[in-house]
């Protein structure tokens, strides 16, 4: 940055223009090289769009054999959690509640839940100790160095249903329920380009709950003539990872009790259970969106503050 | 600036007894308030404080998470979920941490692109450059280390693939892969020594940046003009001037990063990693972090052998190579001119290249099956290419632009000609010159 190495610079430059104009018949011939590697890039661009189309049109012309899950992809549904302001609908949480633990739970863990945190559902600290006492938690060991049962308090997490992953598996024709404690966060189909663009602005982030959604209200659909069902599964075109998995259908109309009027179907009962799996996945979510809120707000306020003061220090000075 | 003269006086008894024994306060006010810089530096160049930033940022989150996180194989997911639910603000502290990796991935790349696009690199920056290099590689290692630790799917098995990669290296290959995994497989050594090592790796990176920085300052800043600075006026004082201009850059930054952390906040990432790792159940498609990629995308294009190298060798070493091209840049550009801004075809070539870099990066996250594997092996050639063949011969076969005469002419040109003119202007009217 001294003076010196400046001059020297455009020295140089200049004993160079006189070197370049003599190179100019040589460098043709790489002018050339660098047109076509330009128009290689072009090209590439263009066929990526185009093969994106033909892998597209490749699928479905193979309906009774798909080689991309799901077939279907999951249906967008209204959810209160979504957007910048979305909160919890309580009294869905407690329907998806009743729900997990009338259907699912006689599967499917949620071993990361703890019965202190079902507050946040709306229920009384009594409430809590209630439904806690319901289970029976094995324990110990005691003074005397046996197990124990006794049953559950609120810091206790819900027990699961089998003693470990190979009795579920045992049980469940091979493959173990998955817990459900993450599970709105851990399924999600990609979405691709150029919908996950988009998807940072409409702050889509529901991808789990719509996947188990539509999961749930899918097994009625009967797959294409021609298509071969592994014995043992059952065919749902949402599912990620295949034509089938095996869990059966596991709901049915009027199957869970609802107390506070809601209608009685499969289709509510998926939504409500997965409203609450996207609440058991993520507790603090309505704390974040609100945080997170209030921090934009004050970034906005804040930069413009600091814009304001970088146009008036600058104010004198060409840049 | 390591020839200017401080013009630090210390106005306090205390200030004066500091002097004279470490001057670290006038290390301080040379460096970040009289410290002179271009004056016509763009937002662009606001994205070195911005990556200290995070930096800290980073630090700062990753400390407390270390608090409450357990480094064994059957403890670490639960107790990033214990994080998650139980501890006061956790969410916050590890979405903060999660995603600030993958800013700080974000605001390098802006870095390293406006570092090619205005030739920051040439002489006498080499060394500077060099440094950064040293820095995105250790970036690398501490992003790819991090994103094992929570022990999910991804983490397990991106780690299996990339240590894997090793074990391609002729001879000592198996041996570097087994030392990388403390075993035969990634297991719980692995992940004690990755957890070991992502906590040791953001002090060297900070090391690296005192140097990038003390370099920085020894040569000073580059500008968009590519021009050096000649006299007084082609600069102003760091504070209040850059400051400023750095704290609203800062902020805007803030703002996007505080939209994920808050509104997005596993977007970046990937739901598999929300299931516990298990060795036995390899996922679909494994895929590495976003930012990188374009490099696996590199990776996976070499699908033939050459001569004694298989394909898989060949992989590795495009991959590695790909990143090397970076520490060779400022002996491949051949150009005399440093800025894209009067270089009319390495601007095309430069913003082909960014291009590529996207399309890489696409590639890299579908399956390397059918037609992705041509485009991913075409959009290899050109990403060597712009390196190998573009840099070195448009340097030597190009005709600049007029440049201007100094900073300060092409600042007040570029203002004569309505503020936010290009700088074209100035050679498209070279007898107007102020």
């Amino acid at each position: 940055m001294t003076p010196k190495s400046g001059d020297r610079f455009s020295d140089k430059m200049m004993v160079e223009t006189t070197t370049a104009r003599q190179r100019i018949s040589r460098g043709f011939d790489m002018k050339k090289i660098l047109t076509s590697l330009a128009l290689l890039a072009l090209v590439l661009a263009g066929t990526a769009a185009a093969t994106t189309g033909a892998i597209a049109q490749e699928e479905a012309h193979n309906e009774a054999a798909p080689t991309h899950f799901p077939i279907h992809e999951p249906k967008e549904m209204d959810w209160s959690f979504a957007g910048p302001f979305g909160t919890y609908d309580k009294a869905q949480l407690q329907r998806g509640l009743k729900v997990y633990k009338e259907v699912c739970a006689a599967c499917h863990s949620m071993k990361l839940v703890a019965f202190r945190t079902l507050e946040d559902l709306g229920y009384s600290e009594a409430q809590v100790k209630a439904l806690a006492a319901e289970y029976t938690i094995n324990d110990g060991p005691n003074d005397a160095g046996d197990m124990f049962d006794r049953p559950g308090i609120p810091s206790d997490y819900f027990p699961a249903p089998f003693p470990n992953d190979q009795a579920a598996a045992a049980a469940n024709g091979g493959a173990a329920p998955p817990d459900m404690s993450l599970l709105a966060k851990a399924r999600g189909v990609e979405r691709g380009f150029p919908r996950f663009v988009f998807d940072i602005f409409t702050q889509y982030a529901q991808g789990g709950p719509d996947y188990i959604h539509s999961l749930l209200t899918g097994y009625d659909e009967q797959p294409p003539a021609g298509m071969e069902i592994p014995e043992g599964t059952h065919y749902n075109p949402y599912f990620i990872a295949g034509v089938s998995l095996k869990m059966p259908n596991p709901l049915s109309d009027d199957q869970v009790t609802y107390d506070d009027g809601a209608p009685q179907t499969v289709d509510q009962y998926s939504r409500d259970v997965s409203a609450f799996l996207m609440w058991a996945a993520e507790p603090h979510l309505e704390a974040r969106k609100k945080t997170g809120f209030r921090v934009l707000v004050f970034l906005l306020l804040f930069g413009a503050l600091v814009y304001l003061t970088k146009r008036k220090v600058w104010a004198g000075v060409a840049h | 600036m390591s020839e200017g003269h401080s013009t630090y006086t210390p106005k306090t008894g205390i200030g004066r007894w500091f002097d004279a024994r470490m001057p670290l306060p006038r290390l301080v006010y040379d460096s970040f308030v009289a410290y002179p810089v271009p004056r016509n530096l763009n937002y662009a160049y606001t994205f070195g404080g911005i990556l200290a930033l995070m930096l800290a940022a980073q630090m700062l989150t990753g400390i407390v998470l270390a608090m409450h996180y357990a480094a064994d194989s059957t403890l670490a997911f639960d107790s990033v979920e214990k994080i998650m639910r139980d501890v006061n603000s956790g969410w916050l502290l590890r979405y903060m941490h999660s995603n600030g990796a993958s800013f700080f991935f974000v605001a390098v790349y802006i870095h390293i692109f406006r570092g090619l696009y205005y030739g920051s690199y040439k002489a006498p920056r080499e060394l500077l450059w060099i440094l950064g290099c040293i820095i995105y590689l250790l970036m690398m290692a501490t992003g790819f280390m991090g994103y094992v630790l929570p022990w999910g799917q991804m983490s397990f098995w991106g780690a299996t693939v990339i240590t894997g990669f090793f074990s391609a290296i002729p001879l000592v290959g198996d041996w570097i892969q087994q030392l990388l995994l403390g075993g035969y497989a990634v297991d719980n050594p692995t992940l004690n020594r990755f957890f070991s090592l992502h906590y040791l790796l953001p002090f060297m990176i900070a090391g690296v940046v005192v140097l990038h920085i003390w370099a920085l300052h020894v040569v000073g800043q580059s500008n968009p003009t590519g021009i050096e600075v000649k006299s007084k006026t082609d600069t102003v004082a760091f504070t209040p001037y850059a400051t400023i201009k750095d704290a609203f850059g800062m902020l805007v930054f803030l703002f996007i990063f505080a939209y994920f952390v808050f509104y997005l906040p596993n977007f970046l990432g990937h739901p598999d990693n929300y299931v516990v790792a298990d060795p036995l159940k390899t996922p679909a498609h494994i895929v590495p972090e976003w930012y990188f990629l374009p490099f696996y995308a590199i990776l996976r294009a070499i699908t033939f052998n050459i001569g004694p190298i298989n394909s898989k060798l060949g992989g590795v070493l495009a991959m590695f190579g790909s990143i090397a091209m970076l520490f060779l840049v400022p002996w491949l550009d051949t150009s005399k001119v440093r800025s894209a801004v009067y270089r009319p075809w390495y601007k095309l070539f430069f913003w082909l290249f960014v291009i590529d870099a996207v399309l890489l990066g696409w590639l890299g996250s579908q399956p390397a099956e059918g037609s992705y594997v041509f485009m991913a092996q075409m959009a290899t050639l050109f990403y060597f290419a712009f390196f190998l063949v573009a840099l070195p011969v448009l340097g030597l076969i190009e005709t600049p632009r007029r440049l201007p005469n100094s900073i300060t002419e092409a600042v007040l040109e570029k203002n004569k000609h309505g503020g936010g003119g290009h700088p074209a202007h100035a050679a498209a009217a070279p007898e107007t010159k102020g």
